[in-house]
């Protein structure tokens, strides 16, 4: 053995391990090493003193055991010992031992501190380095206290010899990122950042690692740091490879410190001193034209030193993001190494891309290599490779190439490794949903992802398909249509089971006009894959069947037989048996109305981060997920790059699920009268077209998507994109009202110079009355901002106040408009009458300016009990057994505004055989007629003038206000 | 800033171990567990990186050893394969011609060494000359052959 002849190499244990070496079994190990701890024990614990050198291997055994894996309780004081000898082994090997097994929470602690302070103040260089390389190892908080003020007089002073300096440094270094709070830079700063001039290119190496380190946390001191860098960069790039000496590492001149250096640049954004910036564009322009000279040598160690520090630069490159002839040039030179013939290259190639695909201007540049990258999709032999391929692809995604990519990559599932298979479907999932061109595309491509990769469909996907299927009425007519068809496969994933059971449960109803997929088909094709499933699917499906007897009470027969079997009722697993129990009792007992309300078709769920994406940055770890949306910083209003919003807009028709049945209904809309001049308006609300915006007001277009929900409810949210969340909660009584509105910042970044204000356009401002406090101008990220409406209703109105807020994120100034739900039936108050008294009043309200009737189609099916509680839920009291029709309901309200009170009469007339002429039954379709009569209220005096100042447009509001919430 | 690095054997044997963030017991065997597993298992001409947790992973193997490190996201993947290629040089030019048996026998050595080239996760010496004259100084520290000789085997 070479060692021996090195010196101190210790005999006895040489022979210890060559004894375990030959141990034959993992017993024999054990019990050779149970007979040396009882040895090492015995020798530690006899009366007669041990020697340094005896102290020294027993320790060093002791090491080697617990290196082994196995636990070692005692000799820890032992080693303590050793770090007071003055022999260097024995202090060298103390030291080794209290690095490796010492825990911060010792008691031995302050031994060895003591020990350590010894060694600082000798003054011998071998000693101050064993001693800060153990601080640096350990490196505790005790420590950091015990020494985090000696070391940077240590790292500063003139007569530290280089290699202490260079310790000193990386030690700071290591303290400084476990107990910042103890490192007071202050006063060394200054000098700590002129070691970037030191004459001893180690010394630079340190310290350039430990000025980074401190520079991230406080760019702002080490501001000086930037000119310095830049000076050192330019001198190394420009040297010849021999002029560095030993610091040339085959042929590339000092490649570590290059590193360090241009990762350092990375804190500061580009630097503002011309000529600084000019000789740093110059370095970063030699490295690159240095990729394009000829290798000096062969060797690999040559290419990889020399392609390190080209990758740092494009790194810089990307990270300024402003000199668009040199990001174009990285990005050229990664597209050259896209298809370089050694592996690792091609790897961080990819790799870089994706950090490159985030700027604006490569983004375009990175996309032309859209080939090269599916093509090392399909080819790659290596799996690491592959999925940086897939990374590169997400993040070069846009509205663009998103069907291609999204095509590729499920194309690649179906071959794909095992390991990365979950992670692909999720990735899909989020860019089917990110850049969906059309709701159905992005329905037909999760049902694709279930069919190819079922298994590896986390539950949140599915999930999410449905929390998007609820939320976009425009397809969910489509999604029924489609799971149905997929569930016809004769053996589909049990995913695609709860999908379908999910859907049809909720919109089976939409395709039950067709023959081919009325409810028994249905019904019994989700019955024939029951049996297949495991419980919780099943327990889902039993779900759906009771949401069938609500939805067609033709298979309620059929149904309550397959709930009395024995196999549910009686079936081993209590929650199944408890639902089948509970579902069939619920089927026998409810009245239509009953089950109606309980079995109520889904809210629409809270708009918020998508599951999906949520767990795909759980899964890669904090950090790993670029943002792709963050980083390519939008400009547009409201986000802008939404595809729901802009879909909801864009492509919303007054009844889409009866559209794509094509079950032959005309829009009601076009045959609704308008009873007034004003009657336009009520069409409005109701179609989501955009009132256009007024004149003069210096905004984008007013977000209005949700508005028409908040009609009959208080809470909710009321805008959402990819960066802000807007929700409210009101109340109100008589004619005031309080809103809170809460910003939730979804981001981890804080918006900045937050500011948001109601504006009341033209005659709004004298009819509404709003204060509004003054929010925080600083929103952080993840959190929530609360801001107080104060709300009085002056006169009558018709207009809807707009809320407009502005903040600064990643730089861009962002505006939004949001239509903020103020309506004058928020200010009614419910009044009970008699039937006498009602028709009475209605009677007297003859003349066309108080009375408006509008008819239209209802949006989903008409329900009772949902009705009652839209029309309780608009303000007006719901007057029971008033109407001699008992299918008709009856409301009646006082607005209450500062000047006047004005009572409302309201009857609703629900026609659901308005389907004329059509063989089908339409379930989607009704037809209703609202009324709206403007009554004074029992509690108001008579007084006639009432009436005649209440302007027409009043009852029209009433009257397309309670259209849109029907 | 590297994280850790371990040397371990084809036959999964860890050899030396260097962790330079603080980590418990059981998340170090977990780390051990997961490298080995993952490193031994790519085959032959596979690239050096990995992707692991929020890690990049940089493996090499030299004859029988596997040099494998962990770095953090923003870290220089290529640069690290060139520590670890100067570390197997800088052991090379100590126990000349180094094998697997070398870094067994004298892994307090090979501890020794790494300390002198790596500090807390950064490169603190890369000049070959300096660190091989730091440690040859300290060899000079030790003991003479006759005092070795005279000591006890166990």
């Amino acid at each position: 053995m070479p060692a021996v002849s090195k010196g101190d190499g210790m005999r006895g244990l040489a022979v210890f391990i060559s004894d375990i070496r030959n141990c034959k079994s993992k017993e024999a190990e054990i019990k050779r090493i149970n007979k040396e701890l009882a040895n090492i024990r015995s020798k530690f614990k006899g009366d007669k003193a041990l020697d340094g050198y005896s102290k020294k291997k027993y320790v060093c055994k002791l090491l080697f055991i617990f290196l082994l894996g196995h636990d070692i309780d005692f000799g820890h004081m032992e080693a303590v010992n050793l770090l007071s000898s003055n022999k260097y082994t024995e202090k060298q090997i103390g030291y080794l031992f209290i690095s490796v097994l010492v825990n911060s929470n010792s008691d031995l602690i302050r031994l060895i501190n003591n020990a350590i302070k010894n060694d600082l103040s000798s003054r011998n260089p071998t000693f101050m380095n064993l001693a800060l390389h153990c601080i640096a190892n350990v490196g505790s908080r005790e420590m950091a206290e015990a020494f985090a003020a000696d070391i940077p007089r240590i790292l500063v002073a003139g007569d530290t010899m280089d290699s202490v300096k260079q310790s000193a440094a990386l030690c700071l270094l290591r303290l400084n990122r476990t107990s910042p709070d103890l490192v007071p830079m202050g006063e060394w700063t200054s000098r700590v950042v002129h070691l970037l001039n030191d004459q001893h290119l180690g010394v630079v190496t340190a310290a350039t690692s430990l000025i980074t380190t401190l520079a991230q946390k406080n760019p702002e001191e080490f501001k000086t740091s930037v000119s310095l860098a830049v000076a050192r960069l330019s001198r190394i790039v420009t040297s010849a490879s021999t002029d560095l000496q030993d610091y040339t590492y085959y042929f590339v001149p000092a490649p570590w410190l290059s590193v360090k250096l241009l990762r350092l640049l990375q804190c500061y954004p580009p630097p503002e001193d011309a000529a600084i910036r000019g000789r740093l564009s110059e370095c970063l322009e030699t490295i690159l034209n240095k990729a394009q000279e000829p290798p000096k040598s062969k060797k690999v160690q040559h290419s990889n030193a020399k392609n390190a520090v080209l990758f740092e630069a494009i790194s810089l490159i990307i990270h300024h993001d402003s000199e668009p002839t040199l990001l174009v040039r990285a990005c050229n030179q990664l597209g050259q190494f896209l298809q370089h013939r050694e592996t690792n290259l091609r790897y961080l190639a990819l790799e870089s891309m994706c950090t490159l695909a985030s700027s604006e201007f490569s983004h375009e540049a990175v996309k032309t290599h859209i080939e090269t990258v599916i093509n090392a999709l399909k080819t790659e032999r290596d799996v690491s490779v592959r999925q940086r391929a897939v990374d590169l692809l997400y993040a070069m995604c846009d509205r663009s190439n998103v069907q291609q990519i999204v095509a590729e990559m499920l194309n690649y599932l179906e071959t794909a490794d095992y390991s990365i298979r979950e992670e692909i479907v999720l990735k899909v999932a989020i860019l089917a949903e990110k850049y969906a061109v059309d709701y159905t595309w992005y329905v037909d491509t999760i049902l694709n992802l279930i069919r190819i990769a079922g298994d590896y469909v986390s539950e949140e996907v599915w999930y999410r398909v449905i929390q998007i299927v609820i939320n976009r009425d425009d397809v969910q007519g489509y999604a029924a249509k489609t799971v149905f068809e997929a569930l016809q496969a004769p053996a589909c994933h049990e995913n695609l089971v709860k999908v379908g059971g999910y859907i049809l449960g909720e919109f089976g109803n939409l395709i039950a006009g067709d023959p081919r997929s009325s409810p028994l088909v249905q019904f019994n094709l989700l019955h024939s894959k029951f049996h297949l499933c495991s419980v919780p699917s099943r327990a889902l499906l039993l779900s759906t069947y009771i949401k069938f007897i609500n939805l067609f009470p033709e298979v309620k027969g059929t149904i309550q037989e397959v709930l009395r079997s024995d196999s549910q009722l009686r079936n081993a697993d209590v929650e199944l048996q408890q639902r089948a129990v509970e579902y069939l009792r619920l089927s026998c007992i409810a009245s239509t109305d009953i089950l109606a309300t309980v079995l109520e078709e889904m809210p629409p769920f809270p708009e918020r981060e998508s599951s999906i994406l949520a767990k795909l940055k759980r899964k890669k770890g904090p950090g790993m997920v670029p943002d792709i949306e963050e980083g390519r910083k939008d400009k547009n209003v409201n986000g802008g790059m939404e595809p729901i919003s802009t879909n909801a807009t864009t492509k919303s028709t007054p009844s889409p699920s009866t559209d794509l049945l094509s079950l032959g209904s005309s829009p009601a809309l076009s045959s609704a009268p308008p009873s007034s001049s004003a009657g336009g308006l009520l069409v409005d609300v109701f179609t989501e077209n955009h009132a256009p915006a007024a004149p003069g007001v210096p905004m984008g277009p007013v977000a209005d998507d949700n508005f028409s929900r908040f009609v009959c409810k208080n809470n909710g949210v009321l805008f959402e994109n990819q960066l802000v969340q807007i929700g409210l909660k009101s109340e109100f009584r008589q004619n005031l009202g309080r809103m809170y509105i809460f910003f939730g910042n979804k981001t981890s970044t804080q918006f900045l110079n937050f500011s948001s204000s109601v504006i009341c356009q033209d005659s709004l401002k004298t009819q509404l009355s709003i204060h509004i406090k003054p929010a925080d101008p600083t929103v952080d990220g993840g959190a929530q901002l609360q801001q107080i409406l104060n709300i009085e209703c002056v006169s009558d109105f018709v207009e809807a106040p707009v809320l407009s807020i502005q903040f600064r994120y990643g730089g861009t100034l962002q505006n939004i408009a949001v239509k903020l739900p103020i309506t004058l039936n928020k200010f009614f108050q419910p009044t009970e009458m008699t039937s006498q008294d009602f028709f009475q009043r209605w009677k007297q309200l003859s003349s066309p300016q108080q009375e408006v009737q509008k008819i239209f189609k209802a949006k989903h099916s008409m329900d009772t009990e949902v009705t009652k509680a839209k029309i309780i839920g608009f303000g007006v009291a719901l007057l029971d057994r008033v109407d001699p029709n008992p299918s008709n309901f009856v409301g009646a309200g006082v607005i209450h505004t500062k000047t006047t009170q004005v009572g409302c009469l309201l009857r609703l007339e629900p026609n659901t055989q308005a389907q004329v002429g059509g063989p089908e039954r339409v379930l989607a379709c009704a037809l209703a007629c609202a009324r709206c009569r403007a009554v004074p209220s029992p509690n108001a005096s008579l007084s006639p003038s009432l009436f005649t100042d209440v302007p027409s447009h009043t009852t029209d509001k009433q009257g397309h206000c309670i259209a849109a919430a029907l | 800033m590297m994280r850790f690095l371990l040397l371990f054997s084809r036959q999964g044997k860890l050899r030396l171990q260097k962790w330079f963030t603080p980590l418990v017991e059981r998340e170090r065997k977990k780390v051990v567990r997961d490298m080995t597993l993952m490193v031994l298992g790519r085959p032959p001409r596979s690239c050096n990186f990995l992707h692991w947790k929020d890690l990049k992973v940089v493996y090499k193997r030299y004859a029988s050893l596997y040099f494998c490190c962990g770095l953090d996201d923003k870290d220089n993947e290529l640069l690290a394969l060139e520590v670890l290629h100067r570390y197997v040089e800088l052991l090379d030019k100590y126990f000349g011609n180094v094998c697997e048996l070398d870094i067994i026998f004298n892994f307090e050595k090979a501890y020794f060494i790494l300390d002198e080239f790596l500090m807390g996760g950064e490169v603190q010496e890369t000049s070959k000359v300096t660190v091989a004259k730091s440690i040859e100084a300290s060899d000079m520290l030790q003991e003479t052959m006759e005092e070795y000789m005279s000591k006890p085997a166990f």
